[in-house]
């Protein structure tokens, strides 16, 4: 197994899926010329050319609509939104249309789009460029959403999210580019809608997904040095949202903490949070805690920002107040 | 391409069907047979039976919820469009789309969307898919004058002449948006000039209620299109005769501007031009008259007849691929 960067994972997703299959073509804002804003689709221009690496006006809206046309009459299409806070001016198609046409038409048409972009805070970007909204995405049934927090889940997800026949929300995180991890050689898939346990343990249950991930490993080698084993599960997919994994290790552990970078009210972690007690009331030995961002709107400052989000200090915390 | 007295008979018969189907649903919706919202086409028939008359089977067609017109146009029979209004498994979209959401996708009707203006960077995506696979298809999206003052109005129609897509932008200038009138809500009356900031070739029918100029206009702009000049801006002066909706109080306008209206009713028109011009008799026309009288009958017997969707399939259209 190769030891590659996300960044290098999603690339080679992409560039493999278009060798592979002649209607994958990928549009967006500076996709093309520049490169992609995280350099993704470097050398992809002068490759497969501009008819399958299509730069796009800053009209986040015909990005997606036009990725749900060019899906409906059989075309691959990967359209990329820079990053998640501009898909707020496309949440219409996002929402609204992708995820609808399947249902709404009895069946006759699907949308297998794939929508990548990058969320997440602590790139001192302010408030309007900062966020991880995954949960508001996730709340849309039509929809899939994936937020891998490992290279070698980027990549088999991000094929996987092409080969599907449904629109597929695909959020990476902005700051996790140069993150690296062991990749499977050959070509290969990731379930979309299966969580993972992507460490062992037996003390307290972490439930958490892409930044978070990287959080609770961090957090796991502390408490590990203090003989602390945590179980991380990595539910990888927002929609459709598999619990079992995380049923099973909280069945296991009788205790559990969901991390998450987003905001906590309405987010990924009260629903997580609920699915266990739904299903699992009388295992809890402990209330079941949350690791999130404070409710503000991101700031600027570095320091400030930082002291906003989530932190390793916090999730060791949160699995020793459950404890 | 010189019409045949049978052609006529056909187009007579297709604005006749849908002022009958729109008739009777406009009772069926008194009645409380029909939920939700219903907006009939009564006065603008001519227009969608001019476009669809002149299309060849490989230009796709895509509106907005004011799609009954085009629905019957393309050939989903009177059966399946009522069973649709009445939310019927047998209905065209089987009872999942309503009103609102109409599409037959092996006749090349790609829906009846209703966010209004959505579906322009959808056309726009739909006619890429076509243009990347070398097809001679152009994509025909219509819309009112209303959606022209919504954002994706701007962001599809400027796609379409940066990547040349071959698709006709088709407004339906009926004068209001709801109860809005034009010159209370666009920046410029003649709507067709807003082609001319993107450089797109642009035109105004202003007689849209003649079945005969509709066709001659569509006509032309298809086959600009399909010469490879990319796409065309048509505008075309029409006027409803019912309200918005059902329920449409019509504060916004006068009786008296609605009674001249009438007087241009396109299936008047079309009449006195078939029998003045000796291309058949009024007795032929009569019988076609009383032909769609027994259809209608029946496809109302037919529709509330017809089963309700079982509570069993209400997950089936949800996602396309197969779990
Ligand atoms: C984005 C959006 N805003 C508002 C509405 C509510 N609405 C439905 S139809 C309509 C008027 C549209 O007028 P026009 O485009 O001229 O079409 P017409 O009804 O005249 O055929 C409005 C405001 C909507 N469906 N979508
Ligand atoms: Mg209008």
């Amino acid at each position: 197994m190769a030891i590659i960067t996300m960044r290098q994972a999603i690339s080679d997703a992409l560039w493999e899926e278009m060798e592979r299959d002649p209607k994958v073509f990928i549009m967006g804002q500076e996709v093309g010329v520049w490169g992609g804003t995280y350099a993704v689709t470097k050398g992809f221009l002068d490759h497969f050319g501009e008819k399958r690496v299509r730069d796009t006006p800053i009209a986040e809206s015909a990005i997606v609509g036009a990725g749900i046309g060019a899906s409906m009459v059989g075309l691959r299409p990967v359209s990329e939104i820079m990053t998640i806070n501009f898909a707020f001016v496309a949440m219409d198609y996002i929402v609204n249309e992708a995820p609808k046409m399947h249902t709404m038409f009895g069946g006759q048409m699907s949308v297998p789009l794939v929508i990548r972009t990058a969320g997440g805070g602590g790139r001192q970007l302010g408030a309007t460029h900062s966020q991880t909204p995954d949960a508001i995405f996730a709340h849309f049934p039509g929809l899939k959403v994936v937020s891998p927090g490992t290279p070698a889940d980027a990549k088999g997800l991000l094929k996987a999210a092409i080969r599907d026949n449904d629109p597929v929300l695909f959020i990476e995180h902005a700051a996790m580019y140069q993150v690296r991890g062991e990749v499977p050689e050959g070509d290969y898939t990731t379930p979309i809608g299966v969580s993972k346990v992507q460490r062992e343990g037996d003390a307290v249950t972490i439930v958490t997904y892409c930044k978070g991930l990287q959080l609770s490993m961090a957090a796991a080698d502390q408490l590990s040095a203090e003989g602390i084993e945590v179980e991380i599960v990595d539910l990888r997919s927002l929609r459709p949202l598999d619990m079992g994994p995380a049923l099973e290790s909280f069945k296991k552990t009788n205790r559990a903490v969901i991390v998450e970078e987003g905001w906590p009210s309405y987010g990924v972690g009260a629903e997580v949070a609920t699915r266990l007690y739904e299903a699992a009331f009388d295992y809890a030995d402990a209330p079941i805690k949350r690791v999130a961002q404070k409710e503000v709107p991101l700031p600027y400052n570095a320091a400030l920002e930082q002291f906003a989000l989530p932190q390793v200090e916090h999730v060791v915390a949160a699995v020793k107040e459950v404890l | 391409m010189a019409l045949k007295k049978k052609d006529h008979l056909e187009l007579y018969r297709q604005m006749v069907l849908i002022r009958r189907v729109e008739e009777r649903s406009a009772e069926l919706y008194q009645a409380g047979k029909i939920g939700g919202f219903l907006h009939l086409y009564i006065g603008q028939e001519a227009v969608s039976t001019g476009i669809v008359s002149v299309r060849q089977p490989q230009d796709r067609i895509i509106t907005a919820y004011r799609d009954h017109g085009v629905a019957l146009n393309v050939g989903i029979s009177a059966k399946a469009v009522i069973a649709e209004l009445l939310g019927k498994e047998t209905g065209v979209s089987k009872g999942r789309g309503g009103s609102m959401h109409m599409a037959d996708i092996e006749k090349n009707f790609w829906g009846g969307h209703a966010i209004v203006g959505a579906h322009l960077p959808i056309a726009a995506g739909m006619a890429l898919g076509d243009q990347y696979e070398d097809r001679d298809g152009v994509t025909i999206c219509m819309f009112g004058d209303g959606a022209t003052n919504i954002g994706f109005f701007h962001e599809g129609v400027n796609l379409s002449k940066v990547w040349n897509l071959p698709v006709l932008w088709l407004c339906e200038n009926n004068q209001y948006g709801m109860g809005t009138a034009v010159d209370r809500a666009s920046a410029v009356e003649q709507i067709h000039m807003k082609a001319e900031g993107y450089g797109i070739p642009h035109s105004r029918l202003e007689d849209g209620m003649d079945i005969m100029k509709v066709r001659e206009a569509v006509g032309a702009a298809l086959d600009h299109i399909r010469s490879g000049k990319g796409p065309y801006f048509l505008e075309v002066m029409t006027y409803r005769f019912q309200g918005h909706s059902m329920g449409d109080p019509q504060r916004y306008r006068e009786k008296d501007e609605v009674t001249k209206w009438e007087q241009s009713d396109p299936i008047g028109i079309y009449h006195r031009y078939i029998v003045g011009d000796k291309i058949a008799t009024k007795v032929d026309l009569d019988k076609i008259e009383e032909a769609v009288e027994t259809e209608v009958n029946e496809a109302i017997e037919f529709a509330e007849a017809s089963p309700d969707p079982g509570f069993d399939t209400l997950y089936d259209y949800m996602y396309a691929s197969k779990e």
